[in-house]
């Protein structure tokens, strides 16, 4: 007979039904054991000590270890991973003369690899200011290329801030949280840990509180930033940390920070040092 | 599509005669399906590349009929055998006559 | 009585298919569109393979892969989708394998079906069941 079928139906629905409810399954809580090697040779750490600034949480681990094997594969080999076609067009921006400067990025810095390294320590504080990748690139197009600013969150941008960022693969994640940096760090934890929207939630309440669990049938990471920008499937491109954060956001009823203001760099600093010692994944692919 | 469409494509620099060799292509193209409507509710045309075919020194390897139900940014791995060296070409149809082309040589040793 | 996967899983459409009438319309473009690969000639259940996730994290990328020693081409179906059609592989004769990646839209859980037509004119059928998941807040 048939009952059988029948009845592993009616469990794998009750599975899914508890699922749903924003609760621990023992089966699915934290992160896999999966170990990310990149291209057979590029070992990435994605899971290390929590930093010594962070109370609630002991063990970091990166967005890789909680998606399935069929999307950590996407990420394994530079040719199965759809983000680097766009890291490939940002090469060819790279060497693009525009603006009235007659200037292409690579008119100044010549080989983008001079970058390796620098995604590591981003945001970090300018003469009082806190930049981010995007800043960094958008003072470079308008103050010495005469060119316009690109979008934030634009296929160029986010392409470039890509390519930048893949410099610093399987680099330690390092950004300065004292200092000038310690009001833009204050400000940003203070709003991870500020409940907003009509949901009532703050960023700790699944990335920190949940992490592990599933909200809805997705399995929630502890929303590192390491790997951006990074393609998702959900939209086959590449996402930046300020859209995802807008996105996020958005999923809790809240009226989102725009891409670029104060706030998002701020949140951007204080994620990032909640991923400090996780490896640079740029970019990293996610569902 | 015809703007910013770009191919990348993995082949082994070289291999032995008859070896057989794992290719992968990957090609940025947003793959309207002609399923979706737009803001204003009209349907936004179909635009896909409906053809992709890989051949090695004039003779094919593989020839893939594509339709809609293939995802944004096309994803091939396939094998093909390396009778002698030469050169692999990618072509890939575009909907809108649009053909894109990469092209790998291969050594022998 | 010892049923299949399969024919369990055909049972299940059966009653499906009685229950809601656009599914027996894209049922039907399925049929179609195996009729028109195959010429309506049967289908044998080995020859096939067909690897797809058992859940897909999300349906607009799912990784496929199918194999089918000897086949000259092969047809992939989504039975779920507005349009069944995903891709047919032809194989030349530098083909390494009769084997093929790629990444495929599912519009949700439901069968995907590969058809292999072999180099005698026969054909071979595999089907595989995958979920589709609703995202949470990545939707």
């Amino acid at each position: 007979m048939n009952m059988k079928p029948i009845a592993q139906t009616r469990a794998s629905a009750l599975a899914f039904a508890a699922a749903l409810a924003f609760a621990a399954g023992p089966a699915v809580a934290g992160a896999d054991d999966d170990q990310l090697i990149i291209n057979e040779e590029l070992e990435i750490v994605t899971e290390t000590a929590a930093p010594a600034h962070l109370d609630g949480v002991d063990v970091i681990y990166s967005g890789w270890r909680f998606r399935s094997d069929e999307t950590q594969s996407l990420q394994m080999d530079d040719f199965d991973n759809p983000a680097m076609v766009f890291v490939d067009q940002a090469l060819e921006l790279w060497e693009t003369v525009d603006g009235s400067e007659g200037k292409a990025c690579a008119s100044c810095h010549e080989d983008v690899a001079a970058f390796k390294g620098l995604k590591t320590s981003l945001p970090r504080v300018e003469n009082g200011e806190l930049v981010t990748l995007t800043d960094l690139v958008n003072e470079c197009r308008t103050e010495r290329m005469g060119a316009e600013a690109w979008k934030y969150s634009g296929g160029q941008m986010s392409a470039m801030t890509a390519l930048i960022a893949h410099q610093s693969r399987g680099m330690a994640m390092n950004v300065s949280i004292d200092g000038d940096a310690a009001p833009f760090w204050e400000l940003g934890k203070e709003l991870y840990y500020t409940r907003v929207g009509q949901l009532q939630l703050a960023c700790a309440n699944c990335h920190e509180d949940n992490y592990g669990n599933m909200i809805r049938a997705d399995h929630l990471s502890q929303g590192q930033i390491n790997g951006f920008p990074t393609y998702r499937l959900k939209n086959a491109k590449i996402n930046t940390v300020h859209g995802r954060f807008k996105g996020c956001m958005s999923n809790i009823r809240a009226v989102p920070f725009a891409e670029g203001s104060p706030e998002f760099e701020a949140l951007e600093l204080y994620v990032a040092s909640r991923g400090q010692g996780l490896s640079v994944e740029s970019p990293a692919v996610r569902n | 599509m015809a703007s910013g469409v770009k191919p990348r494509v993995k082949v082994p620099k070289s291999a032995s005669a008859g070896e057989t060799i794992t290719i992968k292509t990957l090609i940025s193209h947003t793959m309207e399906s002609g399923q979706r409507k737009d803001s204003d509710g009209n349907v936004i045309p179909r635009s896909i590349i409906n053809r992709f075919v890989a051949s090695f020194n004039g003779e094919t390897v593989i020839d893939v009929k594509m339709e809609p139900a293939i995802s944004t940014n096309p994803f091939f791995e396939f094998e093909a055998k390396v009778p002698e060296a030469g050169e692999f070409v990618f072509t890939w149809y575009d909907d809108d006559g649009d053909v894109y082309e990469a092209k790998k040589s291969i050594a022998v040793n | 009585m010892n049923l299949t996967r399969r024919e369990t899983m055909a049972l299940g459409l059966g009653a499906t298919a009685m229950a809601f009438l656009p599914f027996r319309v894209a049922a039907s473009a399925t049929d179609d569109a195996v009729a028109a690969f195959t010429g309506g000639a049967e289908m044998a259940d080995a020859g096939v393979t067909l690897t797809a996730p058992e859940i897909a994290e999300n349906g607009n990328t799912v990784p496929i892969a199918v194999d089918a020693p000897g086949a000259v081409a092969i047809m992939v179906l989504a039975t779920g989708n507005p349009l069944p059609n995903v891709a047919t592989f032809s194989f030349g004769p530098l083909a390494g394998s009769h084997s093929a990646s790629t990444r495929i839209r599912l519009a949700g859980t439901q069968d995907v079906v590969a058809i292999a037509r072999m180099a005698d004119g026969t054909f071979a059928r595999t089907a595989s069941t995958v979920k589709v998941t609703i995202g949470g807040c990545g939707g």
